[in-house]
């Protein structure tokens, strides 16, 4: 992921759009895991405490179908759902594991590794300067 | 017909897997429960407890949990009951955890009382008379209709019983009950449905206790949560002092280990969660209301099924030099060369040969987006699976030696291409594979769970079978 983090940040241009700083979502987020859902698919939670960092990770659109086939390098078509899930303030996908849970040489049994790419994907934040 | 509410005490999402806390355990016990209940079994931990019948949790924590669940239940005189027993609800797992009961209630001099206790295991025979007979075995989660080669490769199958054989037990007067493999959920729904709660709430109930302390916030495991049921509603509070349910706590449970948080499929029906609405009633407890339950229009059992892949030897290589890091992947393929001129191709030989390499992508392989940053050092754990052990051993061991030899042209260490900090390989598990992972359908909801029902008295031994 490219994006500049905060600090990286110069000072605005007069007259420009309000500045756009990221963060990290591994900073907004509360919960950032990964688990199998049964023998063939991992899914993966995004959980934020509050509905602000909820709804800003939600509208910014650095978290969606087409950025975690990206990020993780697979298609489209391997990722079987992806919601956002208002009630738990989270966002989830699930993906189609390439062999089933365990199979000879299937490094995570219980799919908890995998979520750590998504920590540090960079959430565009209306800069409080 | 009935109470206006019952309540369910959960101790443990994964009975055996870690022991339950016992001071949470014990404050809810003192709330006088009216069902003690525990699901004891998964699918999470890979196919190697199922295809080799042998459980991952040791015997000791199993039986600290059932121990104190049964006196528990016994002294309050309500019903224990527990799912897919062992973590894999085979029938060996059932066998033992039957056996604990016995042995407990002996040990403690229980009053007699009623067992029940079901098989889950189908075998492969009346699976392969049911395609014979034009039935398909439908794939789940995107795979194909089952085979007859997959069924053929595969060592043991369970079935998955939804409330049914539960219900039955209860029927029978059980009051206290082992499950084979079960849908976790329909533990609990099973108790709720014959005392004539809705559908809904009583699936709802199921799924929102089968994990118990994970549906409470802060995160902790193997605390004791309890979960109410009405007409109306079901409210879920946790008993540890430090913990709470909260309707984010408890949505978020929702997610937890399935692909979607609005759906949950059972034997008989789909829960639908959508129109859920969570609010905090006490300060530790979450009300739930507006679950749906969408019965469906057969009736389809899962089946889970292991298949052997070979016996399986493991090795260890360590990489230092910068260049080497940079082409492990050469150093991989020329030790693969050799296991293949002395064995033959893995496909013609029936052997496999994995790499996994640490410090590069170990972890999460194709999906690691750093894999072209490897670190400084390298971890290969290798892997080598064939039909017999001593053919395993030998892959592997020429597997990871060769690693050693590998030869790259401009490698300026040429007295070995990799640190060995044992220079010989290990036996570990067999190799499975998770061969099924289907539904059959059934016209009868308990035909393919073999039920029994029997009198245990702590002493003497008088047992007789009552079916």
């Amino acid at each position: 992921m490219s994006g500049a983090g905060e600090d990286a940040m110069g000072a605005p241009a007069a007259g420009a759009a309000r500045p756009v700083a990221t963060r990290r979502l591994a900073e907004l987020a509360k919960t950032v895991r990964s688990k199998n859902a049964g023998v063939d698919r991992i899914t993966f939670d995004v959980i934020f405490q509050d509905r602000e960092n909820y709804e800003l990770v939600k509208r910014s659109g650095v978290l969606t179908r087409e950025s975690v086939a990206r990020l993780y390098g697979i298609s489209e078509s391997r990722i079987t759902d992806f919601v956002t899930f208002d009630p738990a303030y989270a966002i989830k996908f699930t993906i189609l594991r390439s062999r089933p849970s365990g199979s000879p040489g299937d490094p995570d049994i219980f799919g908890s590794q995998q979520y750590a790419p998504l920590l540090d994907i960079e959430v565009p934040v209306v800069s409080e300067g | 017909m009935g109470r206006p509410t019952l309540r369910f005490l959960c101790p443990n999402g994964h009975l055996g897997f870690a022991p339950l806390k016992v001071e949470s355990f014990e404050l809810g016990v003192a709330t006088r429960p009216d069902f003690i209940l525990a699901d004891s079994g998964s699918d999470d931990i890979g196919p190697v407890p199922l295809g080799s019948d042998v459980s991952t949790s040791p015997k000791e924590w199993q039986r600290h949990d059932l121990e104190k669940m049964l006196l528990a239940a016994r002294k309050l005189g309500v019903p224990m009951i527990i799912g897919s027993a062992g973590d894999t609800g085979s029938n060996s797992r059932v066998d033992m955890f039957v056996e604990m009961i016995r042995d407990i209630a002996r040990q403690h001099r229980l009053a007699p009382f009623r067992l029940g206790y079901f098989y889950s295991e189908v075998p492969k025979e009346k699976v392969g008379a049911k395609m014979a007979a034009g039935e398909v075995v439908e794939g789940l989660d995107g795979r194909g209709p089952l085979t007859a080669e997959e069924l053929e490769a595969t060592d043991r199958i369970v079935a998955v019983a939804g409330v049914h054989p539960y219900i039955e037990l209860l029927n029978r007067g059980a009051e206290v009950i082992i499950g084979g493999r079960s849908s976790d959920a329909a533990i609990f729904a099973a108790p709720a449905l014959r005392a004539g709660f809705p559908e809904a709430l009583s699936y709802y109930l199921g799924k929102v206790l089968e994990c118990a302390s994970f549906n409470a916030e802060p995160y902790a495991g193997k605390e004791t949560v309890i979960g109410e049921i009405s007409h109306e509603d079901v409210k879920v509070t946790a008993m540890s002092p430090y913990q709470r349910c909260t309707p984010a706590s408890v949505a978020g449970h929702a997610m937890y280990e399935r692909s979607n948080p609005y759906y949950e499929h059972f034997a008989g029906g789909t829960l639908d969660m959508s129109g859920c609405r969570y609010e905090q009633w006490d300060e530790k407890t979450t009300r739930v209301t507006g679950p749906k339950f969408v019965p469906s229009p057969e009736l389809r059992v899962k089946l889970e099924g292991a298949g052997k892949v070979g016996e399986r030897y493991m090795g260890f290589a360590g990489v230092r030099d910068p260049y080497t890091v940079s082409r492990i992947d050469d150093v991989i393929a020329w030790a693969r060369k050799q296991v293949e001129e002395r064995f033959g191709p893995p496909e013609q030989a029936g052997y496999e040969l994995h790499y996994l390499v640490y410090g590069r992508d170990g972890v999460m392989g194709e999906l690691e987006p750093l894999r072209h940053e490897p670190a400084h050092e390298l971890g290969v754990l290798v892997f080598g699976v064939a039909p017999t052990a001593e053919m395993a051993e030998e892959v592997t061991l020429m597997g990871t030696r060769q690693m050693f030899y590998a030869r790259l042209p401009d490698v300026k260490g040429t007295a070995g291409g990799v640190a060995f900090p044992i220079d010989e390989v290990v036996r570990v598990s067999p190799a499975y594979r998770w061969t099924l992972n289907h539904t059959l359908r059934v016209d009868d909801p308990l035909e393919l769970f073999e039920l029994h029902t029997v009198e245990v008295s702590g002493a003497p031994e008088r047992e007789e079978v009552v079916s």
